[in-house]
């Protein structure tokens, strides 16, 4: 995103609105979408920093993150987010496996329509971070305290603010 | 029909961009900059690359829309494209072009599958830095659209007019949405 100033300033913003702005689903439900479908695409650097995110946030941890990449079936969440993940984990896959079924599940256990659009365009939106990252062989760092630092600051002051881990 | 309450009248991307608007700002900006900012890549070409991955992802609505869009700015009819067309070879386009198409094709998989003799092939025939990035940007950015338009089940005409009425528009107003939201009109094109 340096790369191409003005273009980060948009990808920056349209992170802000999807995840950071009031919405109908809470930051830490977005932020762990963001991580799960990021997992589905292999994505380490997008998959640790929206985890650390997500921590960071209220009812957020590192626990409830890695259950949810290990399988958010039998993660300690309500089903009306286990719905949402199941709808998320097919986009990942296409817009086209997304099933009646898949949505009358969720609207069942009380997602709204705003509740299922923000999932399929965040999870359609890490489909397109996720390529962006890897496509173009971006640098991942390996350290946790590189992810601990960006999931503190993120969580606090959403997407539009200079990242301190770069140097003027 | 639609996984979610849009409005009746608006179809594809267009009814998913009305319903809302605060997330299709940014949106549309960034499709603005790069199928419109300055580049030294065509508008077709990159319009190409739009049209070429919603292909890809099956995405009847974007494949169309994109593939009517390059058909119209100079030099896309001449290329051969046609909607959900997959064979890059059939098509009449430079060396360059189709070492950037291919990168795409592997983007629209995932980005872990670019590989460097992918990067090295293009960067032999002629692309930039700058236009490798953008490829890999735009089949990213597709891979999102073609993910929300079909993730809902927007409505999808099947009428080629509908798409050549599409075309002109993104061609001729760009893609930053008009002031006052779209406007429904009175033609109702049959839906697949």
């Amino acid at each position: 995103m340096q790369f191409r100033p003005d273009v980060g300033i948009a990808l920056n913003q349209l992170a802000q609105v999807l995840l950071a702005e009031e919405a109908s689903l809470s930051k830490r439900d977005r932020e762990l979408i963001a991580s799960f479908v990021s997992s589905r695409n292999a994505c380490t650097f997008c998959v640790t920093s929206h985890g650390a995110i997500a921590a960071h946030l209220p009812g957020g941890n590192q626990e409830l993150v890695e259950a949810i990449w290990k399988d958010y079936k039998t993660a300690p969440i309500d089903d009306k987010l286990k719905a949402l993940l199941q709808i998320a984990e097919k986009v990942a896959k296409g817009g086209l496996h997304v099933t009646q079924a898949d949505i009358t599940a969720a609207k069942e256990k009380g997602g709204s329509d705003l509740d299922i659009h923000d999932t399929v365009l965040i999870a359609a939106t890490f489909c397109m971070f996720n390529r962006y990252v890897d496509g173009l062989g971006a640098t991942t760092p390996y350290d946790p305290g590189f992810y601990e630092i960006v999931g503190r600051q993120r969580a606090a002051e959403g997407y539009l603010t200079k990242s301190v881990l770069v140097k003027d | 029909m639609p996984h979610i309450a849009l409005h009746p009248d608006l179809y594809g991307i267009t009814s998913l961009l009305d319903f809302r608007p605060e997330i299709a700002a940014p949106l549309c900006r960034l499709t603005q900059l790069l199928l419109r900012g300055e580049s030294t890549m065509t508008e077709a070409e990159r319009e190409m690359i739009a049209a070429h991955v919603s292909s890809l992802n099956a995405c009847t609505f974007c494949s169309s829309a994109h593939t009517a869009a390059t058909c119209l700015l100079p030099g896309g009819k001449e290329s051969g494209i046609e909607p959900m067309q997959t064979d890059l070879q059939a098509l009449h386009i430079s060396d360059k072009m189709k070492g950037l198409l291919s990168i795409a094709t592997k983007v629209q998989k995932n980005g872990n599958q670019v590989t460097q003799h992918d990067i090295d092939v293009a960067r032999a025939s002629g692309a930039t830095d700058l236009e490798i990035h953008d490829t890999v940007l735009i089949a990213s950015l597709f891979c999102l659209y073609n993910r929300y338009v079909d993730g809902l089940a927007t409505l999808t005409p099947s009428d080629p007019e509908f798409y050549t009425t599409l075309g002109k528009r993104i061609t001729t107003r760009g893609y930053l949405m008009p002031e006052d939201g779209y406007d429904a009109t009175n033609y109702k094109p049959n839906i697949i």
